[in-house]
């Protein structure tokens, strides 16, 4: 915890002064509140002793204990395994549904528990989206379908909010141009990167506080991974974001804070230039050099 | 083992199952071929506009024929699929999508119970139920027969097909916050709907060449009724009955019944197949 306030410090310090500088997209202009001297960033999610078990004796994770800040981008980051897609599943109660997968210790949004007794999971999903590792359009629906499916459920019925709507999550997520001549054609004749922007922008019209992004570009060209991680860095303002990457060059663009996970153990969380450059844990320090090495 | 023995072992068993499969084509062929010579003269005009009537029509050679039972096929089996298809669906959805639901079980107990059910014992069963209780036989308790013969197929089929639509789609709807009955009914559902028109399908056709329920059901008449709550021909019952009149005449009609009740079941699968191919285009686009 001391970690990430002290590096919240020291961002400040550097914004102060540099105020135009570092980050390009950060608009110029007047300080945002977070900038205030006296202010820490918020907690939007966390985990407390976050346990999900499959089967009897398989952990995916054990024990994760783990803030996510509000606004801000959290990576998380781990050979394969070791449990990132399972700690990001738990987080919007996607387990429910799973056979024999057993969820303990505690996950909170906004300080609620999510998983209390009476919390819907439906509204919890409402408010904290998902893009998942491997690109799932809704086959049989068009690509326009795909992307409003989640806004007409919402009671979004008129058709120039929708289209509005429509385009401007494509454009985000960098699809619009592909595909604005075919909006009617199934979802399933997208390529495989094109289906998983699809689903990017699937996840982001219904216009999520928290959104989870299981590897969302490792299926992408050099390109369509630029303009993702420009969206990220631009919808940071208005959303929390968590994204999964094998990619540490990804991990230290996009991301504030980087948490480390081995075994299914979250290892080390903190600001992510100081756990590139500095890492606590030596078993950090390992793989970040098995990597880079 | 040598390339050449390979080969041969190859072509052995590529014979066998040509030579397998024409056992059972050729009889069906041999059936079909039998069913046509002995009845394809008595589809004449009045087969197709004519009741019944009583035998001594047919004996005195007056226009007689089947148009009332292949109405009342058509309604009878139309209104039992009308029947069984929310049925057989919503059930093929609790044993798919509600597993761990406490009525799961029951309901795969009970399909699996029905399916292997003879055919007869459904009559039986509407009979219990329908006939006794509104006071004697109808189209409607016919209805209710072959109702019971489509359920458990269109259940079957059903949960079979859901259970292989992958995973991640119902993931995928319940991530952007939708409940769980809208991801089955708007994404699941959809997306396996080739399956279950085939299995809607496989149930209709089944149940249409079924006599045994409607003997003690809808029971037959020899006169045009549109009344679900009479009596009504249909295909299957009045080929039995005519199968066993003494009359000669009455037998020859029986065969073309038989033809028309063939290319019932044809033409069912035949439309169907276009619809599903057409269904598998669209989703597969
Ligand atoms: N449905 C499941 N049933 C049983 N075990 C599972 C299941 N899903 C994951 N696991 C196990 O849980 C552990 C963590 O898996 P998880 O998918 O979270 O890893 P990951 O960090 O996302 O890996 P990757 O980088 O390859 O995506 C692994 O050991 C995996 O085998
Ligand atoms: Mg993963």
């Amino acid at each position: 915890m001391s970690t990430l306030e002290r590096s919240t410090e020291q961002k400040q310090a550097e914004w102060y002064a540099n105020p135009a500088g570092g980050r390009s997209e950060q608009p110029a202009g007047p300080p945002e509140p977070l900038e205030n001297a006296a202010a820490q960033v918020p907690v939007r999610m966390s985990a407390e002793g976050l346990t999900v078990r499959y089967g009897v004796s398989t952990f995916g994770i054990r024990d994760v204990t783990m803030a996510l800040y509000d606004r801000k981008v959290t990576a998380l980051i781990g050979p394969s395994g070791c449990g990132k897609s399972t700690f990001l599943r738990a987080l919007n109660r996607m387990h429910d549904l799973g056979r024999d997968i057993e969820v303990t210790g505690d996950a909170f949004l906004d300080g609620e528990s999510i998983y209390a007794p009476g919390v819907d999971p439906v509204v919890v999903r409402r408010r904290v989206g998902m893009v998942f590792q491997k690109p799932t359009p809704f086959p049989t629906k068009s690509i326009y379908e795909n992307v409003c499916a989640g806004l007409r459920l919402v009671g979004m019925r008129k058709r120039s909010l929708l289209d509005e709507a429509v385009e401007k999550a494509l454009t985000s997520a960098a699809l619009w141009d592909e595909v604005k001549d075919r909006l009617r054609s199934p979802g399933g004749s997208l390529s495989g990167g094109q289906q998983q922007r699809l689903c990017i922008a699937r996840a982001l019209a219904v216009e999520p506080e928290v959104l989870l992004m299981d590897e969302p570009t490792s299926s992408l060209d050099p390109n369509a991974t630029m303009r993702i991680e420009q969206l990220i860095t631009q919808l940071k303002r208005q959303v929390t974001i968590v994204i999964v990457t094998h990619n540490m060059q990804q991990a230290r663009r996009v991301s504030d804070y980087t948490a480390f996970f081995y075994l299914g153990e979250m290892v080390e969380q903190a600001d992510t230039h100081e756990l590139f450059t500095a890492p606590k844990e030596s078993r950090t320090q390992e793989y970040l050099h098995g990597t880079f090495s | 083992m040598t390339l050449r023995t390979r080969y041969l072992r190859d072509r052995t068993i590529e014979v066998a199952l040509v030579l397998l499969t024409l056992l059972v084509v050729v009889p069906l062929f041999i059936i079909i071929l039998y069913v046509i010579m002995n009845g394809f003269s008595a589809l004449n005009f009045s087969f197709f506009t004519e009741e019944l009537g009583s035998p001594a029509r047919a004996m005195q050679g007056r226009p007689t024929g089947l148009m009332h039972s292949i109405i009342g096929t058509i309604v009878i089996d139309l209104v039992a699929l009308v029947m069984a298809v929310p049925f057989g669906i919503a059930t093929g959805i609790m044993m798919s999508e509600y597993q761990e639901h406490p009525f799961a079980p029951v309901a795969r107990l009970m399909t699996s119970t029905l399916n292997g059910m003879p055919a007869v014992l459904m009559g039986l069963l509407a009979y219990a139920l329908v006939v006794k209780n509104t006071g004697g036989f109808s189209a409607l308790a016919g209805s209710v027969a072959l109702a019971f013969v489509m359920v458990p197929i269109i259940a079957r089929t059903t949960e079979s097909v859901l259970r292989v639509t992958p995973w991640n789609l119902r993931e995928a709807g319940l991530s952007l916050g939708l409940p769980r009955w809208k991801v089955t009914t708007a994404l699941v559902l959809p997306a396996a709907r080739a399956g279950v028109v085939t299995g809607i399908l496989i149930a209709f056709a089944r149940a249409a060449g079924e006599a045994a329920p409607l003997l003690l059901t809808s029971f037959g008449n020899n006169y045009l009724s549109f009344n679900l709550t009479q009596p009504m021909d249909t295909l299957p019952q009045r080929l039995y009955s005519l199968a066993i009149s003494p009359y000669k005449q009455w037998h020859a009609m029986g065969w073309g019944g038989a033809i028309i009740l063939l290319l019932f079941v044809m033409v069912t699968f035949f439309v169907g197949r276009l619809v599903i191919r057409k269904l598998e285009k669209e989703s597969h686009a």
